[in-house]
């Protein structure tokens, strides 16, 4: 198979959010959820697992994607990149969750599976139990930054923290973040 | 949580990601890892007790451990970004052990096996066996840090590979103590001890690399 135009669309939106580009970056995310909720979805149905753990995997993929964005070579295709996160989050699962990896097919395409359904089902995971399992200072970080939508020196303003800092703790934040969520779907 | 807020969250005030990061932080565990391996050799056993090295054995030595060094952090490089395989390199890195046991095995043919015993075990065959797996734990440690921080997706194969970086920066540090001037001694034991400790990476890898 070619490389197809989606490959192109995505990765063009990559680099872009690579610059720093907040619209693509969000554009990107929610393309490539639409394609991971299809793929999470047609291989939890073989294992008989339901839309909520689909979910569950669609947001720890996006975080991976996120908190690793720095592994993607830009030289690369990007699909193949975020296929083996998803494909690697999707094994760790069914080890934590002691079903047999062998299930998951070795697929070497570089297409995730067609487009589902839109980012409105709610998953497992709980973000105010997630913020609170932070230290104040990476929860504040988030809050401001993330969730009240402040400008980093606004945020640093508010908290008599660095600009530096604060783009430090966002950063340290969300990777806490992903990390408890690899360990909250283990119930 | 739904999906939409999640990427609400993490798109607002996004920060550019610079191209050479993955490859600063395996420079700086490296620097790390090789100081660190260096400074316990100091704080244990100290330089060679016997005197300045012959040159061309300590030069044998450090041109075994560097091409193992460049090998393995070439290959790290690559296993630490998810879905990138690692390749011909793989079969590379074998070929600085084939040629160093060849070297060893020549040494013992053209001395004849009378002085196998002196020549293989040598002075302190058992400071060896120690000591460079003690010296490859701080750049293990190093590594381990810079690999959680990445995307492995091969683990078995990324701790074999960390593990065989960290057994040949340790056995670069244990070189300027190394007391033993014989081929076969460097052939044997260094290769085995560093064989040892991509094992042992191996072993731990899919437990501590996991992100």
């Amino acid at each position: 198979m070619g490389v197809t135009s989606a490959e192109y669309e995505l990765r063009a939106l990559m680099l872009a959010s690579r610059n720093g580009d907040a619209a693509a970056y969000r554009s990107l995310l929610e393309k490539l959820s639409a394609q991971l909720r299809g793929y999470f979805k047609g291989q939890l149905s073989r294992v008989n697992r339901g839309a909520a753990e689909a979910e569950d995997l669609v947001q720890e993929t996006l975080l991976a994607v996120h908190t690793r964005g720095h592994t993607y070579d830009p030289s690369q295709l990007l699909t193949p990149w975020v296929y083996a996160i998803a494909r690697y989050k999707l094994v760790d699962y069914l080890r934590r969750t002691r079903i047999s990896s062998k299930d998951v097919a070795i697929s070497e395409t570089d297409e995730l599976s067609a487009p589902d359904d839109r980012g409105q089902v709610e998953s497992n995971l709980d973000l105010s139990k997630l913020l609170a399992e932070l230290s104040p200072k990476l929860r504040r970080a988030i809050q401001y930054v993330k969730l009240e939508g402040l400008s980093v020196s606004e945020a640093a303003h508010r908290s008599g923290m660095s600009e530096s800092a604060i783009k430090v703790s966002v950063h340290r934040g969300l990777k806490a973040l992903a990390r408890s969520v690899s360990r909250e779907e283990k119930a | 949580m739904k999906t939409d807020h999640l990427i609400e969250i993490l798109s607002s005030n996004i920060e550019p990601i610079k191209d050479e990061r993955l490859r600063k932080g395996l420079m700086l565990a490296l620097v790390v890892g090789g100081v660190g391996a260096f400074c316990v050799m100091l704080g244990t056993v100290g330089l060679r007790p016997n005197g300045p090295p012959r040159l061309g054995y300590l030069a044998l030595r450090l041109v075994f451990t560097f091409s193992l060094i460049v090998l393995a952090a070439m290959l790290l490089a690559r296993l630490a970004r998810p879905g990138q395989s690692a390749g011909r390199l793989l079969k590379v890195t074998f070929i600085p052990f084939l040629v160093i046991v060849a070297a060893g095995a020549t040494a013992i043919g053209l001395q004849g096996p009378m002085g196998l015993g002196k020549m293989l075990f040598g002075m302190n065959w058992m400071t060896c066996l120690v000591c460079i797996p003690l010296f490859a734990v701080v750049p293990f440690l190093a590594l381990t840090w810079f690999l959680r921080n990445a995307g492995p997706t091969n683990l078995r194969l990324t701790g074999a590979i960390a593990g065989l970086l960290a057994g040949a920066l340790g056995a670069t540090a244990y070189a300027f103590h190394c007391p033993d001037d014989s081929v076969p001694f460097i052939a044997f034991w260094y290769a085995t001890m560093i064989g040892l400790c991509s094992l042992i990476g191996a072993l731990i890898g899919p437990k501590l690399l996991r992100w």
